[in-house]
């Protein structure tokens, strides 16, 4: 017979509701949902509670500063590194090791090497993409800027080296063209991707120039070119003409990787050389052109992609003003729209190739920024879209992170 | 001399105006480098060129070439350009 007990009173419960709070509190404080916003007017950190439903807006950070990338270090889940640059001052880094409270500016920023006297070197005009290095490296970093150059980091992000074996080499310079070759505000070195296997295979994109691989940690690079289109009239043996807009590996299966091309949509299943145009499946009045791509962080047969118009002058916007997000749970055969809850037409707006994301909750949190200043999010995988921030400047990146 | 600071380096300065010598506008930057980590490769990049935004005067005339020698009377000037209105 359980005991009988007598009504607290109120004072009581108040006391009791704190000492439980306080209790709990010890115990486990609930870990709170990031998303890193990097606009063309500086940087927002956005905090979710656990059911990613209510969002805080913190920021911003670094106002009227360009931010192309904000990064969360997953592997010590502590150091942030912002990408900054202004419309005057030339590029720079910032990193913070408690969410934002403060930034500190790395001692060396990204920079080429000093071509000697009398020739014409390089200079970085802004970092594009910010990538943390292999799990077996904590303190490795790499970024790839526009003019295209790699650099890294070995100290979380204050002090830069430039890699010659591709910022120098000159078959890569030649491929990587002239300020006129890339995207309009410059050409870009981007998706710097580790494989979780091997610190030394990694591979990036060129735009343009391509995509290529590395087996020795940067040293040397292959293109890996086979079975990609480029636009009609130029020859895709040249690497000068491939623009990859962002390619993504796999995290359940490395061997997979999925890219979002200038020119379609398309998968590799390594050890296969030859990429396969998935984007072929997608509806034909809708093409297979954007910039970003989305991989499910637990099964490599889903994928997300953010059509774009890239018919005639290339408007870069919704395909007739309907935004929609397309999704394929077969590794491509097969694409579904996944628009519910979006604008329904008159919506002109597109996603940058960094601006769409991720969580890795079950099931996964999607996120992406609009170029018009808005975020969406679905937590059921893109069945339903909701917004969640209107009226940012016109946003370049967003990650999702959890801060534990 | 006097150095007059733009607003997008006063971050680093603090002030709108700082003391600084040296006989030559490199020299000046370096040692505003050293005082304010971070200064010169904000203005100048990392081929030693003036960034296309930023100007430099010596006593109300711009200069180009870094190696400018300066006297202890000569004033300088960083400006942000008016690029874009």
């Amino acid at each position: 017979m359980p005991a009988r007990t007598k009504k607290a009173t109120p004072a009581q419960r108040g006391r009791t509701k704190k000492a439980a709070a306080k209790s709990t509190s010890r115990r486990s404080k609930p870990a709170e949902n990031l998303l890193l916003v990097a606009t063309r007017k500086g940087a927002w950190i956005f905090r979710g509670d656990s059911g990613r439903k209510g969002w805080r807006a913190d920021g911003p950070h670094f106002l009227g500063q360009i931010v192309n990338h904000l990064v969360l270090d997953p592997r010590d889940g502590r150091t942030m590194i912002a990408a900054t640059s202004t419309g005057h001052l030339g590029p720079t880094m910032h990193r913070s090791s408690d969410f934002g409270r403060s930034w500190q500016e790395a001692k060396q920023p990204p920079a080429f090497a000093k071509v000697p006297e009398g020739q014409t070197g390089r200079s970085v005009k802004h970092t594009f993409w910010l990538a943390p290095g292999h799990a077996s490296e904590p303190a490795v970093w790499y970024a790839g800027t526009s003019p295209q150059g790699l650099f890294r980091s070995e100290d979380g992000g204050n002090h830069w080296q430039p890699f010659g074996a591709i910022n120098d080499d000159p078959q890569y310079r030649k491929w990587m063209g002239q300020e006129q070759d890339g995207t309009p505000d410059g050409p870009k070195l981007h998706s710097i991707t580790i494989d979780p296997r091997d610190a030394k295979h990694m591979y990036l994109g060129m735009s343009g120039g391509g995509a290529h691989e590395s087996r020795d940690g940067g040293r040397s690079w292959t293109p890996l070119a086979k079975g990609l289109e480029v636009v009609e009239g130029f020859n895709a043996a040249d690497m000068t003409f491939h623009d990859p807009h962002c390619i993504r590996i796999c995290p359940s299966n490395p061997d997979r990787l999925y890219q979002q091309n200038h020119c379609g949509i398309y998968r590799i299943d390594r050890p296969s050389d030859e990429w396969v145009r998935i984007g072929k499946n997608m509806p034909a009045r809708v093409g297979d052109i954007g910039f970003n791509m989305v991989v499910h962080p637990r099964d490599d047969k889903v994928v997300w992609v953010f059509p774009m118009d890239g018919q005639t002058v290339w408007p870069r916007t919704s395909p007739e003003g309907k935004p929609c997000v397309y999704q394929t749970t077969n590794g491509g055969k097969t694409w579904k729209r996944r628009d519910s809850g979006l604008p329904e037409n008159q919506a002109w707006w597109t996603v940058k190739r960094q601006a769409m994301t991720a969580d890795g909750h079950d099931p996964i949190g999607l996120y992406f920024g609009t170029t018009s200043g808005d975020i969406w999010m679905s937590r059921d995988e893109g069945a339903k879209w909701t917004n969640i921030a209107r009226h940012l400047p016109e946003i370049y990146a967003v990650e999702a992170a959890v801060r534990a | 001399m006097k150095v007059l600071i733009p607003t997008p380096l006063r971050s680093y300065t603090g002030a709108r105006e700082v003391e600084a010598g040296g006989g030559s506008v490199a020299e000046v930057l370096s040692e505003l480098d050293r005082r304010y980590p971070g200064f010169r490769f904000r203005m100048v990049d990392e081929q030693n060129r003036v960034r296309p935004h930023i100007r430099v005067f010596v006593n109300g005339e711009q200069i180009f070439d870094l190696r400018r020698p300066l006297g202890p009377s000569d004033s300088i000037h960083i400006v942000q350009a008016l690029s874009g209105g």
